[in-house]
Parts: structure tokens; C-alpha cells; sequence
């Protein structure tokens, strides 16, 4: 039987990590649920961030936390001008085109960081790196514990943002309505982008968290993918609340399975959950109804 | 019917190329470009023809691979019937994944990302079971001999990957001149304007990833005896998913040709970026990254399907 | 009876889109099914072919119940639809795409295309049959809809506005299409917007309102019955539209 204290543990870390995959995963939904595109590139963006934040420390001494006001807008411009210039421009309208496109994006960031900077794993090591806090039922890292409160910061901010500002309300109006929201005067285009940026600079927000606690070299994109996708369809494609519940769920689903079946089996888990929600309940748990079924 | 005609025309031109080149270099080279090919023209049974977007295509190569190589080092199986044996692994797991992933009514996206999910969980499985090698991957023993699938020159190796590709053109033609084909083309374009012509959608899309994972199983395994080694990473990773539909995008997207030649269009720039850049890691892929999306944004019917509907007339796809 | 109707229901969330409907098709005829826009039709044709399952009711064709049978097995059995937003194969030509239809009953893929090439001589489309489907006009989109389910070889036809969108030349030339047809044995049932098709083409009229089967019987009774105009024109018009035609 396991006891508690080294189950407790373990959920307290996968709750920690889920906020965090919540954070990557809702830069995803919000790009599903205005633009209907399931983007490949997300893991790789996310790949991407982490080396800056890593390069920001160690060539410029700038600490991840503080690194905010630099790596997030970088993000989002990059994003607006992944979707403004080129996903928008390939899609002639089909689903297929801009899946193959975000897997070309991927292709492209993923192994010119490969060939940059070398398979070689990256971590840094900052002054708080192996600080700990004493929860009474848990000892929690520094870095971990930070990463969770801001990751819920970051996603109440993006809600204000979508909710409470007129951007938002275009984002939105955009999401449900494409023609109307044109026939309104929105800028299609414009708004896309600008979703897309956001989307993408939650990741850098999330690489500025997680990179104190984590590491970054150039395959961690791809099993990022898998999961961002696995937190949004078991979300709801396009909930924030279900991205939210969804990264908490699979963080403990990671951390318990990699307690019970170890490093290598871990993340089946995570696959078999996502599989299973593909097949039986597509919708997740908050969404509405999407495409790719009848 | 002049489509056959083609095939056998271009059949019997690559037939003597190992007796008519005698660098080394070129045959590996052309090897490369018909096994790629070959992958093509797996994916392509499903993803051009059947429209259905598979991107984990590793799932049924790996599983070809490892059944082959595991059959022929734990249980000395002959390596000839492992062939056939890994096609129908693959086959079966074709039919596994395809009757799950259409009985739910997945499409699009989704299909794409459950293939996807398939591959890897698969991945993570080899990765960590015993008879597969996990991590450490498989060799197989060097024992030089045609009937034991390891050829002493490269011709053998050549005429076997030219035997493959001409199993995936008869696929291909089948598809283009068959009811079943027909079908197959008309649950691409509208599933639903199918089924209302009784065209039951289910069983087609079924029999299409069946054969197309049988036939890439195919391809695993003569990924296993040329290398004589495999490990997850080769056999169930995503590279092995990109490849596969990058080269038949490139040519076209179901055309009988098509993989054949966006895989040799493909290994031409890879020797020429490999001139150009030298031998840096990853570097061929940013390349393929590249190709990829100029394709689509420029010429999203690939090579061969620029000029499809006329080669349709030349060929005369009609009776 | 070649088709059967009883009692076929069938809600979304709270909308209930087709109420008890109940009625018959007499082997050999044309009916027409009409009603405002909204009223359920196409909802209809798609409970009776097999792409909506109904809530409640029974649907018999030939004798048989194909009550929440799938689509394809529906077709099968003789039972064929068009659609009313027309969905060509747009990749494939004019040819292959009638020669999908023509496959439910032939399996050679030379017979197929070459029954194709009859079908669409009848429909009047032969002069485009190696054009893709995705480059013709609506009118000829139409009529290759029309010849694709023809080509199944179907004992009865649903067609969903077969007519929308043509000029009256065009009108002709497929009411007498339609007319060769059910002169072949086929049983025709039309969703129809076009009055002087319904009025000239069909032998009984069934109409549709906000779900529920409002009146049925001969055109020139339909035409006039005072619950059918209300049901298109609103309440009071009924009135106006026969104190009218009494000055007249």
C-alpha cells in the first residue's frame, strides 16, 4: 500500500505542474476556439520560449521571473506573425492545409534549435533553484510552488482580457461568428492574429515559470504537444475552465502514474486518456460541440 | 489500359539500374528514394486516396519492424515469412486503430491527432518492454544471404524495396481503377454524399487503413534487414510519421506517381542541402519543414498534381 | 405502399422539429411536399433516408422497417435521396461521380462508367461528363445530383429541391427528366419551392407547417385550402385571398 506521505506528495507536485500545463494549454484552446486550428507549432513556440528565457539568464543575467516584460511580447509578436503571414495565408480554407503547415512550422523550429543549440539538455540554476517550503503535508519547491501561483495569475489575466476588454469581445465575437463579427467591422485578419499572439505569448509566460523547475533542449515540444492537445480536448476545446481543470487533472495523472508505473510508463497514461476522450467524449468536459465528428 | 502500361514502363526502366551503376553511392541513393517512395506510397492509399490524414503512420512501421525483427532473433523464424508476418501485423493494426478511430466518427484534425497518439503510445510500450529491447533497441545478426533477407550486394536490397514499390503502384492502381477505389474517392470528397449513393463509409475507410498499414509494415521491415537495427525511436517516432506523408504531398496527393516523385525530388535536395550545408544534425529536417509549408501555401496539389487533370486524359483514366 | 409513415417525431434540445408526421406513397407516384421554410421538410428526408434517427414513430419502405437503419443500407434497399445544397465528388469528373451511384448495383468499373455515360445522356449532361464536378454550374450541379442517384438504380426518389436556382427553360427540361423517370416505375417524392412544378409535376400535395402535416390531397385542393395559405401567408390572408377571389 502506498502511504500518504508519499502519495500527497505526489498529487501536490502534479496539481503544481498541471497549472503550469494548464498555462500552455490554454494558449492552445483559446487558438482552437477562435480560429478552429489545432496548431502543431505549439510545443515547439513553447520549446522556443524556454531557450530564450534560458539564454536571457545566462548571457544576460536576467532571472526568469523578471524576464516577463521581454520574452511575452517577443512571443506575441511572433505569433501574430506566424498566423497574419503564414498560416493565414496557406490555409485556402482547409483543415488539412494548416495541420500540414502547423507540422512544418514545427519541423522548422524544432530542428533549428537542434541545430543551434545542440541536442544537449539545458537547465540553470538560480539561487532560489533548490529552496523548498514546508507545507505540513508536503515539502513543495520554491520554484514549482511560484510557477503555480503565477501560472493561475497569468490564466485569471487572460480571462480579464478576453472577457473585459474590447479585444476580447472581438476575440469572441470572432469565435462564434465569424461573418457577423466581419459584418460588424472587425478586422478578421487583425483579430486572428491577435489571438494567435496572445495564444502564443501565454507560452512565454509559461516558459519564464517553468523553466527554474524544468529544462529545456530541443525534443521537449513534441511530448508538450501531445499533452497541451490531451488538457484541451479533455477540457473542451475552447473552455478556459475546462484547460484549467484539464491541466490539473492530467499534471496528477502524470504524477501518479509516473509513481506507480515509473519513468518509462508514466506518460501512458496520458495518451490512453487522450485517446479515450478523442473516441467517447470528444466534447470534454466543458465544450461545446466541434468539428471532426458528424 | 494505359495507367498499367505506365507502371510496367517505369518498372522495367528501374529494373537493371544496379547492373548499369556501379557506384555504391547512387544505388544507396536510389534505394533511399524507393523506399521513401514505398512509405508514400502506403500513406498516400489512405491520405491522398482515401483522404483520411494519418500522422502516425509509425504506429504500423514500427510495428512491422519489431514484428519481423523480434520473430526472426527470439524465435528464428524464417526472415522471408517475418515479411509477410509483419504485413499482417500491420494490417491488424491498421484495422485496430482505423475501426476505433471511424467507429467514433473521427475526421479531420482528430483523426490526425489520434494517429498521433497511437504512434506514441506505442512508442512509450517498445520503449519499455523486454522482448522489444526497450530503450536499447534490437540488432539483428549480420548473416549475409538471400534467403535470409540480407543481401551481400546492394542489388538484392534494390530489387526487393523495387518489388515493394511495385506492389504499392498496383495498390494504387487497383484504387484507381476499382468499385472499391471509386468509393474510396467518394468518401474523400463527401462522406455523407456517399453513404446517400449506399456507399457504406465505415467499411471502406476500414479496408483503405488496413491495406495502407499493411503495406508500410512492409516498409519497416525492410527498414530492419537493410539496417539490421532498430530501436522506438526509429520504428514508432515521428519521423518516420513525417516522412511518410511528406513525400507524397510533395509529388501529389493521390496520383499514382506522386510518392515516387516527391521522393526522389526529396532526395535530390537533400544531397544538394547536404552539399550546400554539410552534415549538420536536424538540418534536413528544417529543410523538409520548409519544403512543407511552401508547398502548401504554393502548390498544396504537389508536383504531379499540377497537372493532374491532364495526365488524366493522357493516361486515359477512363474506359 | 411503397412508403410508410407513422407517427415520426423528432426534437432538437427543445425544438421539436417533426411532429407525429404520418402518410403514404403509392408505388408509381408523384408527390410533392411542400411548406414555409422551417417547416421540417428537409429534416424529414433526412429521418426517412437514415441520416437523423427519429424520436419516435416508424418508418416502413416496401413493407420493411428501416426505422434507424444507416444511410448506406437505406440506399440500398432502393430508398435514394438528393441533397438540397448540392455536395458533387468536386474532385472527380462528371463521369466518376455517376459512376459511384452506378457501383451500388454494378461492380465492373467499365459497366459503371459506361452506364454513367447513359445516365447522364438522359439528364441531359453528357456534353461535360470528363469536366470535374466542382467546376459546373449550379443548374448542372443539380442535374448531376439528379443523375448520381438515378444511377443507384432506386425505386423511390427523395428529390430536395431539385428545381431551386433554374430558369424556365431549365424547368422544363428537368420536369420532363422527372417525368421519364417515374414513367421508368420510379416512386418520386419532392421537396419543392417552385409552384408551377408542384402544381404540373405532382398528382398529391403534402404540406409541412412548423413540423406537423397540415393538409394533404390534389394541388388545385391544396392551392386552395384556406390552412395552407394561412401557414404561408399568416392568418387573416386566408380570409382576404378567398373574398377575392369571390369579387373575381
Amino acid at each position: 500500500m502506498i502511504e500518504l506521505d508519499i502519495l500527497l506528495p505526489a498529487i501536490l507536485n502534479g496539481i503544481m505542474t498541471g497549472a503550469v500545463y494548464a498555462l500552455v494549454a490554454l494558449g492552445l484552446t483559446l487558438i482552437y476556439g477562435v480560429l478552429h486550428i489545432i496548431n502543431f507549432a505549439h510545443g515547439s513556440l513553447l520549446m522556443l520560449a524556454l531557450y530564450g528565457v534560458y539564454f536571457l539568464y545566462t548571457l544576460l543575467g536576467i532571472d526568469p521571473y523578471l524576464a516577463f516584460p521581454l520574452v511575452v511580447p517577443a512571443m506575441f509578436a511572433l505569433g501574430y506573425g506566424l498566423q497574419r503571414y503564414v498560416i493565414g495565408r496557406t490555409s485556402h480554407g482547409k483543415e488539412e492545409n494548416i495541420l500540414l503547415v502547423t507540422l512544418g512550422l514545427s519541423l522548422i523550429i524544432e530542428n533549428l534549435a537542434l541545430y543551434l543549440w545542440s541536442a544537449d539538455t539545458r537547465t540553470i540554476s538560480t539561487p532560489y533553484g533548490f529552496a523548498t517550503v514546508d507545507l505540513g503535508v508536503a515539502v513543495i519547491a520554491v520554484p514549482r510552488l511560484v510557477a503555480f501561483l503565477g501560472a493561475l495569475l497569468v490564466t485569471a489575466l487572460l480571462w480579464l482580457v478576453i472577457h473585459r476588454t474590447d479585444l476580447g469581445k472581438a476575440i469572441r465575437a470572432l469565435a462564434k461568428e465569424r461573418q457577423g463579427a466581419q459584418l460588424v467591422g472587425i478586422n478578421v485578419e487583425h483579430v486572428f492574429a491577435m489571438s494567435f499572439g496572445i495564444g502564443v505569448a501565454s507560452l512565454g509566460a509559461a516558459a519564464c515559470l517553468l523553466l527554474p523547475s524544468y529544462y529545456a533542449n530541443p525534443g521537449i515540444g513534441r511530448s508538450f504537444v501531445l499533452i497541451a492537445f490531451t488538457i484541451v480536448v479533455l477540457g473542451g476545446m475552447g473552455s478556459f475552465l475546462g484547460a484549467l481543470l484539464g491541466g490539473l487533472i492530467i499534471g496528477v495523472t502524470e504524477s501518479l502514474g509516473g509513481l506507480f508505473l515509473g519513468e518509462s510508463l508514466g506518460q501512458l497514461g496520458i495518451f490512453l486518456i487522450f485517446i479515450a476522450i478523442l473516441l467517447f467524449r470528444p466534447t470534454g468536459l466543458f465544450g461545446a460541440p466541434s468539428m471532426g465528428r458528424p | 489500359m494505359r495507367s498499367a502500361l505506365a507502371i510496367a514502363l517505369v518498372l522495367a526502366a528501374l529494373l537493371p539500374l544496379p547492373w548499369l551503376v556501379h557506384s555504391d553511392f547512387w544505388i544507396n541513393l536510389a534505394i533511399m528514394a524507393l523506399y521513401y517512395g514505398f512509405l508514400g506510397q502506403a500513406w498516400n492509399l489512405l491520405g491522398g486516396y482515401g483522404g483520411q490524414f494519418s500522422f502516425g503512420h509509425a504506429a504500423f512501421f514500427g510495428t512491422g519492424a519489431y514484428t519481423s525483427a523480434v520473430l526472426q532473433v527470439s524465435l528464428g523464424v524464417d526472415p522471408w515469412l517475418c515479411l509477410a508476418l509483419a504485413g499482417a501485423a500491420g494490417g491488424l493494426t491498421g484495422a485496430l486503430i482505423g475501426a476505433l478511430s471511424f467507429r467514433y466518427g473521427l475526421r479531420g484534425s482528430y483523426f490526425a491527432l489520434v494517429t498521433l497518439a497511437f504512434a506514441e503510445v506505442f512508442r512509450i510500450l517498445a520503449n519499455s518492454v523486454a522482448f522489444t529491447g526497450a530503450g536499447v533497441g534490437l540488432l539483428i545478426p549480420l548473416k549475409e544471404s538471400a534467403a535470409n533477407f540480407q543481401f551481400p550486394s546492394k542489388a538484392g536490397f534494390y530489387l526487393v524495396i523495387l518489388a515493394l514499390n511495385g506492389l504499392g503502384l498496383l495498390s494504387a492502381w487497383w484504387i484507381e481503377n476499382s468499385r472499391f477505389g471509386a468509393r474510396l474517392l467518394a468518401v474523400r470528397e463527401n462522406e455523407e454524399a456517399a453513404q446517400a449513393l449506399g456507399v457504406d463509409a465505415f467499411r471502406t475507410k476500414l479496408a483503405a487503413i488496413t491495406l495502407s498499414g499493411a503495406l508500410t509494415a512492409l516498409g519497416g521491415t525492410f527498414y530492419a534487414q537493410y539496417f539490421l537495427y532498430i530501436d522506438p525511436a526509429i520504428a514508432y517516432g515521428p519521423g518516420v510519421s513525417v516522412e511518410a506523408l511528406l513525400v507524397p504531398i510533395i509529388g501529389g496527393l493521390g496520383t499514382l506517381f506522386g510518392p515516387l516523385l516527391g521522393s526522389a525530388a526529396l532526395q535530390l535536395v537533400n544531397q544538394l542541402a547536404g552539399i550546400v550545408m554539410g552534415d549538420a544534425p536536424g538540418l534536413n529536417l528544417v529543410l523538409y519543414g520548409a519544403i512543407l509549408v511552401l508547398m502548401i501555401m504554393f502548390m498544396p496539389n504537389g508536383l504531379f498534381g499540377l497537372a493532374r487533370l491532364s495526365s488524366r486524359r493522357l493516361i486515359g483514366r477512363t474506359a | 405502399m411503397m412508403l410508410a409513415l407513422e407517427g415520426v417525431s423528432r426534437s432538437f434540445g427543445g425544438l421539436l422539429a417533426v411532429a407525429e408526421v404520418g402518410f403514404t406513397l403509392a408505388q408509381g407516384s408523384i408527390t410533392a411536399l411542400v411548406g414555409p421554410n422551417g417547416a421540417g421538410k428537409t429534416t424529414l428526408f433526412n429521418l426517412i433516408t437514415g441520416f437523423l434517427v427519429p424520436d419516435g414513430g416508424r418508418i416502413l419502405f416496401e413493407g420493411r422497417d428501416i426505422t434507424g437503419m444507416p444511410p448506406e443500407r437505406i440506399a440500398a434497399l432502393g430508398l435514394v435521396r438528393t441533397f438540397q445544397i448540392v455536395q458533387p465528388f468536386a474532385r472527380l469528373s462528371v463521369r466518376e461521380n455517376i459512376a459511384v451511384g452506378a457501383h451500388l448495383r454494378l461492380a465492373s468499373r467499365r459497366a459503371a462508367l459506361a452506364f454513367a455515360a447513359e445516365i447522364a445522356e438522359r439528364v441531359g449532361i453528357a456534353h461535360q461528363l470528363d469536366q470535374p464536378a466542382g467546376t459546373l454550374t449550379v443548374a448542372a450541379r443539380k442535374r448531376l445530383e439528379l443523375a448520381r442517384a438515378l444511377a443507384t438504380g432506386p425505386r423511390l426518389l427523395l428529390l430536395d429541391e431539385v428545381m431551386a436556382g433554374l430558369n424556365p427553360r431549365e424547368l422544363d427540361e428537368i420536369a420532363a427528366v422527372i417525368r421519364g423517370i417515374r414513367a421508368g416505375g420510379v416512386t418520386l417524392l419532392l421537396i419543392e419551392h417552385v409552384m408551377r412544378a408542384v402544381m404540373s409535376l405532382s398528382e398529391r400535395v403534402l404540406v409541412l407547417n412548423d413540423g406537423a402535416l397540415i393538409a394533404e390531397g390534389p394541388p388545385a385542393e391544396i392551392a386552395a385550402d384556406p390552412r395552407v395559405i394561412t401557414a404561408y401567408l399568416g392568418a387573416g390572408a386566408a380570409e382576404r385571398m378567398l373574398k377575392e377571389r369571390a369579387r373575381a
